[in-house]
């Protein structure tokens, strides 16, 4: 196991200086999977909007919204191997800058999500620098703690409104014009930061940079032996996964018109998303669209049947526990062992 | 002062029956690499079976300690054949995940059945009065137990033969293999030991405070901060750090408001893995 990520590794590095960039953006270019990115992508954004169907635009958006946690939950668990209890509180502090940008200063929608993911990012690669001398399960803890934290934080902080959080008022859509367009406005972008989500993971995936992270995945101690430096690698990511979450949450937030701190930093959507991710397959890319949409679906079922709709946490858990147990490689890794020639058309 | 010093030491009585949770935590860790994300869920269940048993019989809530302990036990072997067993030797994501999974399990199930509302369980015993202040019966009860839990689980592992087995198993499994003794066997008898001591401190917590199935996730910090004060896998440093936390909760209380708790916590955890990765009361390793 060591030698194959030392081999890769010695490989990449050996590998790459002699592309130049452009070189090597256009070889990306030339596979097929960036495309097939952007053609979901862009289904996504317009039959609903062609159809004029609501419905669908509704659950889309929650799917996109899904896929993107996932995707990018997706860069610590699946590539770098460290789990992320707490990754909800990315898109809930996000959310809450966001809001607070768009409502209070009046800052363009586009504008102050991007803001929420850049502060969010720098947050996470200060507190990353920290917590991510943590290894293993104490990592795993201490980001249950990140989002307790930064939730009673929230709770007392009076100018983002306390327990009660901010509401908005219809005129905060008036930029968009009116709430009708805003909803649409939300809905495209939401979509797009999904599209964008699945090339990140692509683009990192089949980076120098993806390889050292796979590394630290397989053994740290010999990636950093190898000559990864760890450390940075990690804060990186970690910052790095934050980014479109947190842009996700603002266009949320924005779109939902309330934002309170037990919705915004609910672990159990954090779960959720873990669940999602191993349901689709973790490492892979596909992996955590198949996973998103899936887990969107039973949830839709479990929530209206009247057997299920208390037990959804349960039915979650025992998901969790079946593919953990008998399927550890998810949907995308069990399908990858059976057809092995699909790993060229879906990462 | 002596109101500081009165703090201090119902610290230290509700500080014993954390680490008696922690204890559970840090056992499981020792013996096998997992870290048991149910056991919130587990201190939950501790506390429902001694609210029922209770308000169904009307007896004292100590005399189900010993009940509390064996169905403990047999529900943490149970839970090690079902989720862990399968995942032991595996990277520490898959039993992350596993006992991540069953904790949803239980409290989703907990929530459908007893829904999120508080209960308690009515305990009277006369407190203690010293100039002035009084210490709680149930506090000192608690604590009595719990000390007397602990002792007898280093008894235990110290002098027992199914004690030394769990102890050869943590040292070295493949030594212990070789050496006949059937370690899947004794690991999911430390996982049974580990579960029954998070029930047990489930329901001596019930008699202290009042709970809901959500409390499992603070006394599940609590636990883990305890841990790592403690040293991960190192039982009596866990009682240690227990009371440790107990006196700084005690000492916290009065100055800062509840919310900040688990802020405190989450910072005491940190700090100490980062500063005292092998915790502070290392010194004896069981």
């Amino acid at each position: 196991m060591n030698e194959t990520v030392s081999q890769a590794v010695a490989k990449a590095a050996a590998a790459r200086p002699q592309h130049a960039l452009g070189e090597e953006l256009l070889r990306q270019l030339r596979r097929p999977f960036p495309w097939l990115v952007v053609a979901f992508t862009l289904l996504c954004g317009f039959v609903p909007y062609l159809t004029d169907d609501v419905g669908l635009r509704e659950s889309l958006l929650l799917a996109a919204v899904y896929v993107t946690l996932a995707s990018n939950l997706n860069l610590m668990i699946g590539f770098a191997g460290y789990v992320n209890f707490g990754n909800i509180v990315f898109f809930g502090l996000g959310g809450y800058i966001g809001v607070y940008l768009a409502t209070s200063w009046h800052v363009n929608l586009v504008a102050a999500s991007l803001a929420a993911g850049v502060l969010v990012g720098f947050l996470a690669y200060l507190f990353g620098l920290g917590i991510l001398r943590l290894r293993g399960a104490f990592f795993a803890l201490a980001t249950i703690g990140v989002n307790e934290a930064v939730r009673a934080f929230v709770t007392n902080f009076e100018p983002w409104g306390g327990a009660t959080g901010i509401y908005l008022s219809m005129d905060a859509y008036a930029p968009l014009g009116g709430p009708m367009a805003g909803l649409w406005i939300c809905y495209f972008l939401l979509v797009a930061v999904m599209g964008l989500s699945l090339l990140l993971a692509y683009a990192i995936k089949t980076s120098k940079f993806g390889l050292g992270l796979l590394a630290i995945g397989q053994n740290e101690d010999a990636a950093a032996v190898l000559g990864v430096p760890t450390p940075l690698y990690k804060a990186i990511i970690y910052s790095v996964s934050g980014f479109f979450p947190a842009v996700a949450g603002s266009l949320y937030f924005f779109k939902s018109g309330i934002i309170e701190p037990t919705s915004a930093f609910d672990l159990t959507a954090s779960i959720e998303s873990i669940v999602m991710l191993m349901l689709g397959g973790a490492q892979t890319i596909t992996g955590p669209v198949i996973g998103a949409f899936l887990y969107e679906e039973l949830r839709g079922y479990l929530l209206v049947s009247q057997t299920f709709s208390h037990l959804q946490l349960v039915l979650a858990g025992a998901l969790l526990l079946l593919i953990v147990l008998f399927v550890p490689g998810g949907f995308m890794g069990w399908l990858h062992t059976r057809l092995p020639w699909l790993r060229r058309w879906l990462e | 002062m002596i109101g500081i010093l009165a703090s201090v030491i119902d610290g230290v009585l509700v500080g014993a029956v954390y680490g008696l949770a922690a204890m559970g935590l840090t056992l499981i860790w020792g013996v096998m690499n997992v870290i048991n994300l149910s056991h919130g869920a587990i201190i939950v269940l501790g506390m429902f079976v001694v609210y029922f048993l209770t308000s169904a019989t009307g007896a004292s809530a100590y005399l189900g300690v010993p009940l509390v302990l064996a169905l403990g036990f047999a529900a943490g072997v149970v839970i090690y054949w079902v989720s862990v067993n399968r995942v032991i030797g595996q990277p520490i994501l898959m039993s992350l995940l596993a006992t991540f999974a069953l904790n949803m399990v239980i409290i989703g199930l907990g929530t459908a059945a007893w829904t999120t509302s508080p209960y308690n369980v009515p305990v009277s015993l006369p407190g203690i009065t010293v100039r002035g202040y009084t210490f709680t019966g149930t506090h000192i009860m608690a604590a009595i137990i719990a000390v007397v839990i602990a002792a007898a689980l280093y008894l235990f592992l110290r002098y027992t033969r199914p004690g030394k087995a769990i102890r050869a198993v943590a040292g070295n499994r493949d030594a212990a293999e070789l050496n006949g003794i059937p370690t899947r066997q004794v690991l999911s008898m430390a996982f049974g030991l580990g579960v029954a001591l998070a029930c047990v401190s489930g329901a001596l917590i019930a008699t202290l405070f009042p709970f809901t199935v959500l409390s499992g996730g603070s006394y599940q910090l609590k636990s883990f901060v305890v841990t790592v004060l403690g040293g991960l896998g190192n039982p009596a440093g866990a009682l240690m750090g227990g009371i440790a936390l107990g006196v700084v909760e005690g000492l916290a209380t009065p100055f800062t408001p509840v919310s900040w708790t688990p802020i405190i916590e989450f910072g005491l955890f940190v700090i100490t893995l980062i500063a005292f990765p092998r915790g502070i009361f290392a010194f004896s390793r069981a």
